[in-house]
């Protein structure tokens, strides 16, 4: 067992609405990353798998959101640490990037400014050091003409060159953990190769990247482990060649039937009947058995565990090793 | 010549972004830029590209939603372009649309069976004693329960909302359907249940549909033909296993080699273009890739490239597709194992249960939760 970067153990979040309703967005989370390792979390809206990620970096409203559980990070145990600490950790050792690179980037800000910022918040560089020192990021995110662009407002570069930017900013300190939410999401298909080739490259450095995703794809593209998510809770993990030759959860069997094949045409998609439950009164059983063809009494009785059913390989299904039902 | 539904020849529309203080254009986007294609009856043209490619813009050209700077639409043989108030009223219910945004697209204040009767009125479709017989059978059609005629759009879930307004399109007994990015925002359980949908509609009612889409798995799997589109011109089209098993046109190439495969080890020439797509309003001379092409030469640079079809209709527009080395595997055979084909099959096998029909039919008990909040 190699030392883990980051534990998540039995992560929980609620949220309060104001009509006295709670909803469990995430429900006994187990998560562990080792450095240098990428981790692709895989779900549908509504899955929780945005909400584990903004529990861990601390960025949920506390008036409504409550989180338990344990989160250690490089030494840091995440969930008990004052405020003004974590600040100090977001941005420095780990840092995240979002879907829109648009909206979060400051729109009255030059690139270079908001690079700048980063390093003499975190790092104390002078601003002159500073500056050298984002031409540097850019020119590591293959930004075109980087010292050009450093004096740039985000609405003049194109949405791939935004998301460049995000990243740059994100890598300033040197993250050892960054957690990428669906940074390819509104790019173009010819742009979304580029940033996954540029997260590769990353990856060959060192980076621990998490990687928020809802496109298998992708996943299968980047990452080396993956975790699937539905209706809060975790129901595989599994290196990411076993997930895709032989998955051990129905609701992944499904995802992977619903992608249309490129190779050939015709014949009907599969598809996942029904909806995700109401996760205000969540069924007792296992969350996806209304929806799982291969659900019978059992399923609904009991929430089924983790087992385990290979090498690195965890399901939360009994009816796992699914070999067992179509032999 | 065969029957062909609708057919452009030679559109083109320019958009004035710019004018100087007295009203003369300084700037022009030319969105579409010379676009021909046919389709029949029954068919599936798919058109491809990245935003600002165009076809968007093509789309709306179609259905005379905006009028074109110049070229032709015929629809059923006659010049849509000409036609008069009672000619394209007709029009409008035999060519509708369906848009991306099932959020946007439905009246909040109109309940469903209100927003499926409107076109019945409108159009005079069905006497009026069989108008809410008529509403029935289109919610049927689409797999929705007819005790949702009741409620309002915001009870629903995307994937929902969706078929509502792929049911409005049906009201008025279309000929053509313009889907516009119709599963972009729908997660992918879903999208797989109106992908079905659309295709099952089409077996049974012979429509004929134009797929506007950036999605070419999706694109794989509902269209006869491909058309894809660059910075407002066709670039290559072809049949849809023929464009997907060899692409001539190095930006088809690229594109295709781009799309993410669920197949961790796949094996497949990627080809990553430099660069973003430049500009609309100041388009490269000659053919638009040559500055993000690995083959350009100086031909490219200024000389436009003809879209040039051969017998099969496998058209290019590329100066060298010739003399281009030999395309690769830019999709990847099926990545499938054995395991997962097995597992595959029997978890769409056991369930798919009693529904002969193959859509899913929502329960009125569903909650409506399953909707996309971002």
């Amino acid at each position: 067992m190699t030392a883990s970067l980051l534990q998540i153990e039995n992560l929980r979040v609620s949220f309060h609405g104001d009509d006295g309703r709670s909803t469990q967005a995430v429900d006994g989370v187990d998560l562990a990353l080792a450095p240098g390792r990428t981790l692709g979390l895989v779900g549908e809206s509504g899955s929780g798998k945005s909400v584990t990620w903004l529990a861990v970096m601390g960025l949920l409203p506390q008036r409504t959101a409550q989180v338990s559980g344990r989160v250690s990070f490089d030494g840091f145990e995440l969930l008990a640490l004052p405020d003004r600490e974590l600040r100090d950790l977001r941005g420095d050792r780990m840092a995240m990037i979002f879907q829109e690179p648009m909206t979060s980037l400051n729109p009255s800000y030059t690139i270079g400014e908001q690079i700048i910022e980063t390093l003499v918040r975190h790092r104390g560089m002078s601003h002159a050091q500073a500056r050298a020192r984002a031409v540097d990021l850019l020119r590591r995110v293959h930004m075109p003409e980087p010292d050009k662009r450093l004096d740039e407002y985000p609405h003049k570069l194109s949405g791939g060159m935004r998301q460049r930017a995000l990243i740059a900013i994100a890598l300033a300190c040197g993250p050892k953990l960054l957690i990428a939410d669906e940074p390819t999401t509104a790019l173009d298909v010819t742009i979304q190769a580029q940033i996954l080739d540029l997260l590769r490259e990353l990856k060959a450095t060192g980076n621990a990247i998490v990687l928020i995703t809802h496109d298998l794809g992708v996943v299968a593209e980047v990452c080396d482990e993956v975790a699937v998510m539905y209706a809060g809770e975790i129901v595989e993990r599994a290196p990411v060649d076993r997930l895709f030759d032989g998955p051990e959860h129905p609701y992944t069997v499904g995802l992977l039937a619903s992608i249309p094949r490129v190779d050939r045409s015709g014949g009907r998609l599969a598809t996942i009947e029904g909806v995700l439950p109401d996760m205000a009164a969540p069924p007792h059983g296992c969350r996806f058995a209304a929806r799982c063809p291969f659900a019978d009494e059992r399923c609904r009785a009991a929430p089924p565990p983790m087992v385990a059913v290979g090498d690195g390989h965890w399901s939360r299904c009994v009816k796992a090793p699914l070999k067992r039902l179509v032999s | 010549m065969s029957a062909a539904l609708i057919e452009a020849q030679d559109l083109v529309r320019h958009f004035v972004v710019r004018r100087s203080l007295f009203g003369k254009p300084t700037a022009t986007v030319k969105a579409v830029d010379g676009v021909s294609f046919s389709l029949a009856a029954g068919e599936t043209l798919a058109v491809v590209g990245e935003s600002g490619s165009g076809k968007s813009t093509l789309g709306r050209l179609v259905l005379r939603l905006i009028e074109p700077t110049q070229g032709s639409v015929r629809f059923e043989g006659r010049e849509v372009f000409s036609f008069g108030d009672r000619e394209l009223r007709e029009f409008r219910r035999r060519a509708q649309l369906v848009f991306q945004d099932p959020y946007g697209s439905l009246n909040p204040r109109m309940t469903v069976g209100d927003i499926l009767t409107e076109p019945l009125l409108l159009h005079d479709v069905v006497p009026p004693r069989r108008r809410r017989e008529r509403l029935y059978e289109l919610l049927e059609m689409v797999g929705l329960d007819p005790r949702f005629a009741r409620r309002y759009p915001h009870e629903f879930s995307g994937g929902q909302r969706q078929r509502i307004a792929i049911a409005r399109a049906l009201a008025a007994e279309p000929r053509l359907i313009v889907c516009d990015e119709p599963v972009s925002a729908l997660d992918v359980s879903i999208r797989s249940q109106v992908l079905n949908l659309l295709r099952e509609l089409q077996q049974r009612l012979g429509l004929a549909y134009i797929f506007i889409s950036h999605d070419l798995s999706v694109v794989r799997y509902v269209a006869d033909r491909v058309a894809v589109m660059y910075l407002g011109r066709i670039v290559e089209t072809a049949a849809t296993p023929e464009l997907f098993a060899s692409p001539r046109h190095p930006y088809s190439r690229a594109l295709l080699s781009a799309i993410p495969v669920p197949a961790p080890r796949a094996r497949r020439d990627r080809q990553i273009l430099p660069g973003d797509v430049p500009s609309p309003i100041n388009p490269p001379s000659g053919c638009h890739l040559h500055q993000r092409c690995p083959h350009v030469v100086s031909r490219c640079k200024i000389e436009r490239p003809a879209l040039v079809a051969e017998a099969d209709g496998h058209a290019t527009a590329c100066h060298r597709w010739c003399e281009l080395p030999p395309a690769g595997a830019a999709v990847p055979a099926s990545g499938r194992s054995p395991e997962l084909e097995r597992l595959v099959a029997a978890f769409s096998r056991v369930g798919d249960g009693g529904a002969a029909s193959g859509v899913g039919r929502l329960d009125v008990d569903a909650p409506g939760e399953a909707a996309r909040p971002n």
